[in-house]
């Protein structure tokens, strides 16, 4: 089982300070996130490693790094904060930091992908506690947030939407629809980040289907925008910081990333890893260079 | 053991080859789907369109207006759900000759779950007038319905799935795009099949032949429009009529065998398919098996019937 520890919240306040202990912790939280993603996969036997192992930071800050304000012992807890994942595929992360949260028993990724598992190759919300929204199918995430965003908003209080999204997803039309609706509706409690790797199944997003300039693009749109290196945790927690402090509008943290982060071969590999899983010889190379 | 979406890629190279007006689309699935060997052959006629297969589909209607052949392809899910309404809209309604040309149907996409099964497909197709639907059972028949599709004037829908399934055709595959075909005779009970669904109703059959009762099973690999004269002839013969195919029991094969029966002559059926429910993720035999996607499955409707 892992052991994590968290950062102080202040509901007063939604400034999060990073302090050189948290950002230590973090570090640490985000490599064991890392190994689990490594070995929920190998055991599936299919599954996406690369997005997942790309977006174990900001997994780590939002989870661990006091941000999204929940209750594992009561995931319907109406105060909560909203994390959806319109990037569906890349759950491992998301079921890691769930587990090491406590919402399920850590036995429960083993049987990944498997018949009749409560962990399914995409998000389902009522086979998974923790999981906000079912999503799978590209693009459908960004337009539920908005729903939620505008939900919570009139409900009254403070509670935050954070949607994350991939960076070929973009492509899609929907989530176009979602940004403007979410611009139009002044959503400042909604925070979506992009997940710029710049890789997708069949290659570089930028050769695939250019998406850029996607700063230009959100900024339009009537989004406060950041980019960040998403691997950065003074980088990621000033963003989330900003979009806190931002009013009137919704934030966009594009945060780059490399795919696979963390494991030298996916590394260099990039996009080959959006959706392969490392066999037994490749998966111990992977865990033995994340310290497991 | 091969895949259905193999035998796409396959003929869709010799299409190349054979029809310079023949040109293929993908959203960022080229590798899945097949249609690598074709891009790398034809890099020109070949267009990426990333993920965005509402996009893809009225992009390929538009160049059907200039005389191409375009392939449309993604998973079944996406093309035709996402983009349901470029197919209904800009497919359909002008009647244009665009193959919407999917892989990775049904439960048997196997661990990537529910959201990426598409069991729904064949009612989403076949309801659009002037949609033809066509859903092979094997390597050989993809192969033969693929050349066949292409040949073809007007939309077709043509569903393909991912993982190797048994050879129904060893030797010859007569394939003509609505004509069905009749693999065994026998007058106690008819299994009307498509997909991966017709290797198990010869499993059922040889079962069923064992406690000495005669099954006729055909091949109904084209679901619009469906072959009601072999129907006919069935139901005549048979009286007890079964049909089964990856997909949901309402609107699907079974739905289309029942409108016509209806009309032609009022004959007791049963569905095998799921039960009106979404899949989950899992190995695609053991999906097939929990949702009595089998020859067992298959058995038991016809108990039912018999
Ligand atoms: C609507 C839709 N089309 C296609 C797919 C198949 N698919 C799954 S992930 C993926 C690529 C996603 O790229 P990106 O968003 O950049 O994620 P990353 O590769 O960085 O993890 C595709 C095409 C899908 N899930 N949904």
């Amino acid at each position: 089982m892992l052991t994590m520890t968290t950062a102080e919240t202040s509901t007063m306040s939604r400034e999060i300070r990073l302090t050189d202990a948290l950002q230590t912790d973090l570090k640490e939280t985000a490599r064991k996130l890392r190994v689990e993603v490594i070995k929920m996969l190998a055991k599936a036997g299919s599954g996406h490693p690369g997005g997942s192992l790309g977006m174990a930071d900001i997994f780590a800050s939002l989870y661990f790094g006091g941000w999204l304000r929940h209750d594992p012992k009561n995931p319907l807890w109406e105060g909560r904060d909203r994390l959806v994942l319109s990037n569906g595929h890349i759950c491992p992360i998301l079921y890691a930091s769930l587990a090491a949260r406590g919402y399920f028993p850590a036995e429960w990724m083993a049987s990944l992908r498997q018949v009749d598992a409560h962990l399914q190759g995409h998000p389902a919300m009522h086979k998974t506690p923790g999981v906000e929204l079912s999503t799978g199918s590209l693009g459908h995430g960004v337009c539920g947030a908005v729903g939620m965003a505008l939900a919570l908003r009139a409900d009254g209080g403070d509670r935050r939407v954070y949607c994350l999204t991939g960076d070929g997803e973009l492509q899609e039309g929907l989530p176009w629809e979602g940004f403007m609706s979410a611009a139009h509706y002044k959503l400042d409690n909604l925070t979506v980040i992009v997940d710029r790797n710049d890789a997708q199944i069949d290659g570089k997003t930028t050769d695939i289907m250019n998406i850029e300039p996607l700063g230009d693009k959100f900024r339009a749109w009537g989004f406060h925008t950041i980019a960040i290196n998403g691997h950065d945790f003074s980088q990621i927690f000033a963003a989330l910081n900003e979009a806190e402090r931002t009013k009137g509008k919704p934030t966009c943290i594009v945060a780059i990333t490399q795919m696979g982060k963390g494991v030298s071969y996916m590394e260099k590999e990039g996009y080959k890893w959006h959706g392969k899983t490392p066999n037994a010889e490749l998966a111990a190379v992977a865990l033995k260079e994340l310290g497991a | 053991m091969k895949a259905t979406r193999d035998a796409f890629g396959a003929a869709l190279l010799e299409l190349g080859k054979e029809n310079p007006n023949v040109v293929a689309l993908t959203a960022d699935l080229g590798e899945s789907v097949k249609t690598g060997e074709f891009a790398r052959a034809f890099p020109q006629r070949f267009f990426q369109m990333g993920i965005a297969e509402a996009n893809m589909t009225d992009v390929a209607a538009g160049m059907a207006t200039c005389g191409k052949i375009p392939f449309a392809t993604t998973f079944a899910m996406f093309g035709t759900g996402r983009a349901w309404e470029s197919v209904r809209n800009t497919v359909g309604y002008p009647h244009l000759n665009v193959k919407i040309a999917c892989t990775h149907s049904g439960l048997s996409v196997g661990e990537d779950g529910a959201s990426h099964q598409m069991l729904e497909d064949v009612a989403l197709m076949r309801v659009i007038p002037g949609m033809t639907v066509v859903v092979p059972c094997d390597y050989p028949s993809a192969f033969a319905a693929t050349k066949a599709v292409a040949a073809w004037k007007g939309p077709v829908y043509l569903r393909l799935g991912r993982p190797a399934v048994k050879i129904v055709y060893e030797k010859e595959c007569p394939f003509t795009i609505g004509k069905g075909n009749l693999l065994r005779e026998g007058g106690d009970i008819a299994i009307v099949a498509n997909g991966p669904l017709v290797a198990f109703a010869l499993e059922a059959a040889d079962e069923l032949a064992k406690q000495g009762i005669k099954a006729s099973v055909a091949d109904f690999h084209t679901v619009k429009p469906l072959d009601t004269e072999l129907l006919l002839a069935l139901a005549n013969k048979c009286k007890r009529i079964v049909t089964a195919e990856e997909h949901n029991v309402i609107g699907g094969l079974g739905g289309a065998v029942s409108e016509a029966l209806a009309k032609l002559r009022p004959t007791p059926v049963r569905f095998v398919g799921t039960q009106d429910t979404f899949g989950e993720s899992g190995k695609p035999a053991d999906l097939w098996k929990k949702y009595g996607l089998d020859a067992t499955g298959i058995l038991k409707a016809c108990k039912e019937l018999l």
